[in-house]
């Protein structure tokens, strides 16, 4: 048996009101790739952060033992210079400084006064060969995609000499063949004798990498899945992190009549709006009925979400052409207000950057779509305001002490609950629905699926865009795949499987 | 009460309870000095153009801590055109308020125009405006002071000796009538709204709050107005420049709370991308901030020239930067998004009494902008500091 690198004993840690993190043990192993899992605010988060000394020596109770001392880290620094690297979910790159500049940021090379920028850029290449990186080092940031972007922030972990490498949600912004890039990556790095923890809510990638699963739940471990021993299987490591089986992860809908045609997308041609010769939606063409949920599927970057933000009052894009009718009739809209107003709601995949107003309460969010619907000649009805808040609360089952409550304290299913909320309030016949289950749990994903069957059942039409695979095929009456800014396939819910879908894509990029 | 509701108490009010220390503060400085009614008279009628261009100040603060350096120099330009239309030129005192509001609203428009739909940085477009209007104000009155003789005007806009509302009711000796009279009919109405506004709630079955609560909250505000209006009918009444301060006031403090357009201006500094994408001209927005900035900025105008019975080229310095100080104690956010209009008037409350208070005191000029400079800053750290820890 290898040795044990770090282990965490009975770390508790209380935050007013709440305790993150109640008597978790966690032992890794050297040359392991180890993952954690567990639902949105199990404590994976809390238990990195104590970890890496983000929250100092003192303000936990328990032990962390690493490399056979038992450590008390005051500040991230101190857990970096015994190797302990941890990569944030949120890229904390800066657009406008270079490759090297980044990953040297705060650890520069040379002396205080004087940056020797000779090594700067030429450590920084020896580090990004290693992760298969090709670009000069003095590329800016922004020049680069985000698949690369995050190799760039594992680059700079191993500039600080990581022998315990943290990836906190490593590929939830990547799109499959990056996510698929970077998982290999690890496993060529454990080859040579890195340690890794992985945080993860993609499940099929964690039974991929890892050799050990452990499972959080409410701020507890729960079990620790060992590869070969135990079973390794995306229903069994739900069944850990939510505490039963869910017996099937797609609620079934029952007896959705799909009615006429009630929109249809013609030719449409979309440019990207800076870059203006370039096309990002190309000569698409698709149809909803009533009380159809229609899929669209795609890699990152496929035009999906441009489509749909330039049919939504031309919220996106340059030199928009094609038709767009709506019940038959040809309409032209010009802005959100129009959109809304011919009943189309578009639920953004940033909830956080287009959607909501972090700074404002669940009641000021759900309205803000429909004020018109709370008040009278301009003069908002607060009470009725209240009411209405209260009563989409109730619907959709969002978990907050009252209304009133901000909405940026909420947890990334009750953020996208609320976001639904305002849309719902807004009374769309069309929802256009961007990565609607975009980092929420398993149990908060079930829940949205069931507002997804709700409002189709209601004679409402549901476009829904995602780049996971099996919420497309579990979800769609019928699916668009999208590939480069074309409709690349359409496949019917009978016809559709994973392979199709892929190949569907594969087949538009060879250009056939 | 518990710990927890302490701090949420001192949370909320911080601001109203650093205004009653500063007040006790400067009682006891100043031996009671600054209570006196002709002292309360004139922290109201001195500060007016503080509390409208502070008003005006926060609604281009909400779209996103965006500011308007210009406001001093509009307040000065408009002032200035005014006096000419006035003295010089012989137009009717009515029109030519009119003109001066007009005018007023264009230079906002203008800058309006520039910020929201080309979208230059608020601070260069107003950076621009503060020396377009300073140079334009000396060009209009050629370098000199202008006199302002209308009687009719100085007395509308709170100037002159006898700017206060007449008692029509007939006092004479002792309380002004008008103002007692104005102070119960204010205090009632405040009752009436609170206690319908209850009885609404409760009839629609909505949730009320804690009806306690709301009753120390009404006897609190009552004693206040009552306060101040015995003070005020002990001098000489109701100052002319409360009616307007009083106008503005009421007016913002709806729009900002009670109607949609209100409610734009928060959602635009919270995430103007989600606020367009909800289907709202956030340019419109922008463009009704500033616009409106112009037009506040006219109304300070009329009220600096009738204070001071004169148009001068240098008038209306640093206004933008009292009004931006009590924006920002009030507890408006420098990143927008937050901040209320009764805020904003704690805000100049209380830059107002610490202003008066050292005046009576004697404390040294410089010494005063010192205090107000400290002042400022510990008033935003207690504030961020204060939230951080809520949170």
């Amino acid at each position: 048996m290898a040795k044990i690198l770090l282990e965490m004993k009975n770390i508790t840690k209380t935050f007013p009101g709440v305790k993150a993190l109640d008597n978790v043990n966690l032992q890794v192993e050297e040359g392991e790739i180890h993952a954690l899992v567990g639902e949105n605010g199990a404590g994976k988060s809390t238990l990195m952060n104590v970890l890496s000394g983000v929250y100092p020596f003192g303000s936990y109770e328990g032990d962390i033992i690493y490399n056979g001392d038992i450590c008390k880290f005051h500040h991230i620094k101190e857990s970096e210079e015994k190797g302990i690297v941890i990569i944030h979910q949120e890229l904390a790159l800066i657009p406008y400084m270079s490759i090297g500049e980044n990953m040297f940021l705060g650890n520069e090379r040379g002396k205080k006064a004087s940056i020797n920028w000779d090594e700067t850029y030429g450590e920084a290449e020896k580090y990004m060969r290693q992760v298969g990186l090709t670009e000069s080092s003095r590329t800016l940031i922004k020049d680069i995609g985000v698949g690369k972007q995050q190799l760039v922030e594992i680059a700079k972990a191993l500039a600080k000499n990581a022998k315990l490498l943290i990836l906190d949600e490593p590929t939830s912004s990547l799109n499959e063949t990056d996510s698929k890039a970077l998982l290999d990556l690890l496993l060529k790095f454990k080859k040579e004798g890195m340690t890794c923890i992985i945080i993860s809510h993609k499940l099929n990638e964690v039974s991929y990498v890892a050799d050990k699963i452990t499972v959080i739940r409410d701020g507890s471990t729960i079990e620790t899945l060992v590869k070969g021993v135990d079973e390794f299987t995306e229903d069994r490591i739900i069944k850990g992190m939510v505490g039963r089986e869910i017996a099937d992860r797609f609620p079934k809908r029952h007896n959705v009549k799909i009615g006429d045609v009630n929109m249809e997308v013609k030719n449409w041609t979309v440019y990207h709006p800076v870059y203006s010769e370039r096309k990002v939606v190309d000569n698409v063409s698709i149809k909803v009925h009533k009380g159809e949920v229609v899929g669209i599927s795609g890699l990152m970057g496929a035009g999906r979400t441009e489509l749909a933000k330039s049919v939504f009052g031309k919220s996106f894009g340059s030199n928009i052409s094609g038709t767009l009718l709506l019940n038959g009739t040809e309409v032209h809209l010009k802005n959100a207000r129009d959109a809304i107003h011919h009943k189309l709601a578009y639920v953004t995949e940033d909830r956080k950057g287009d959607g909501l107003i972090l700074s404002n309460s669940i009641k000021t969010n759900t309205t803000l779509a429909n004020l018109d619907g709370v008040s009278d000649r301009m003069v908002i009805d607060k009470d009725k305001e209240y009411a209405v808040a209260v009563e989409y609360k109730e619907k959709l089952n969002t978990k907050c002490p009252t209304v009133e409550q901000n909405v940026g304290n909420l947890s990334g299913g009750n953020q996208q609950k609320v976001l639904l909320a305002k849309w719902m309030f807004a009374d769309p016949d069309i929802l256009i629905l961007d990565e609607p289950t975009r980092g929420i749990d398993v149990g908060a994903k079930y829940e949205i699926y069931c507002i997804i069957n709700d409002l189709v059942a209601a004679g409402k039409s549901v476009i829904m865009i995602s780049s996971e695979l099996p919420e497309v095929l579990g979800m769609s009456d019928r699916i668009y795949v999208m590939n480069e800014g074309r409709i690349a396939g359409e496949l019917t819910q009978a016809e559709a499987t994973q392979e199709k879908i892929m190949a569907c894509i594969l087949r538009s990029s060879k250009g056939e | 009460m518990n710990s927890a509701k302490i701090r949420d108490f001192i949370t909320k009010y911080t601001m109203i309870i650093v205004l009653v220390l500063v007040t006790l503060f400067f009682t006891w400085g100043t031996q009671g000095k600054i209570l006196f009614p002709q002292n309360i008279t004139n922290l109201i009628s001195q500060n007016a153009y503080v509390f409208v261009l502070a008003t005006g100040m926060l609604l281009c603060i909400l779209t996103g801590g965006n500011i308007d350096l210009s406001v001093g120099s509009v307040v000065c330009f408009v002032g200035a055109v005014g006096g000419v239309l006035m003295e010089n030129m012989g137009v009717p005192v009515f029109f030519a308020v009119i003109l001066m509001l007009l005018l007023g609203a264009v230079i906002g428009a203008w800058q309006a125009f520039w910020i929201a739909f080309f979208r230059i940085p608020p601070f260069i477009t107003t950076l621009s405006g503060m020396l377009v209007f300073r140079g334009l104000s000396n060009v209009v009155l050629g370098g000199k002071t202008l006199p302002i003789k209308s009687e009719t005007f100085t007395v509308l806009f709170g100037g002159g000796a006898n700017c206060y509302v007449p008692d029509f009711l007939g006092g004479g000796e002792g309380l002004n009538r008008v103002a007692m009279a104005a102070g119960i009919i204010a205090c009632l109405i405040y009752i009436f709204v609170t206690v319908r506004g209850h009885m609404n709630r409760k009839k629609k079955g909505y949730e009320t709050g804690n009806v306690a609560a709301m009753y120390i909250k009404m006897i609190v505000i009552c004693a206040v107005i009552m306060f101040l209006t015995v003070k005020l009918a002990q001098h000489k009444g109701i100052p002319t420049s409360l009616v307007w301060v009083m106008i503005v006031v009421l007016i913002y403090g709806y729009i900002t709370s009670k109607t949609t357009i209100g409610r734009y201006f928060y959602a635009v500094g919270g995430n103007e991308k989600a606020t367009k994408l909800s289907g709202i001209n956030t340019d419109m927005v922008y463009f009704i901030a500033y616009t409106n900035m112009g037009l506040l900025s006219a109304l300070a105008g009329m009220l600096t020239i009738a204070r001071l019975t004169s148009a001068q080229p240098t008038y209306g310095q640093n206004y933008e930067m009292d009004a931006i100080g009590s924006c920002f104690i009030g507890g408006a956010s420098a990143y927008g998004g937050i901040g209320t209009v009764p805020g904003v008037i704690v805000g100049a409350l209380l830059m107002g009494i610490i202003n008066q208070g050292m005046s009576i005191m004697g404390t040294d000029q410089n010494m005063q902008k010192v205090v107000k400079g400290l002042v400022l800053l510990a008033a935003v750290i207690f504030d961020v500091v204060s939230k951080k820890k809520s949170s």
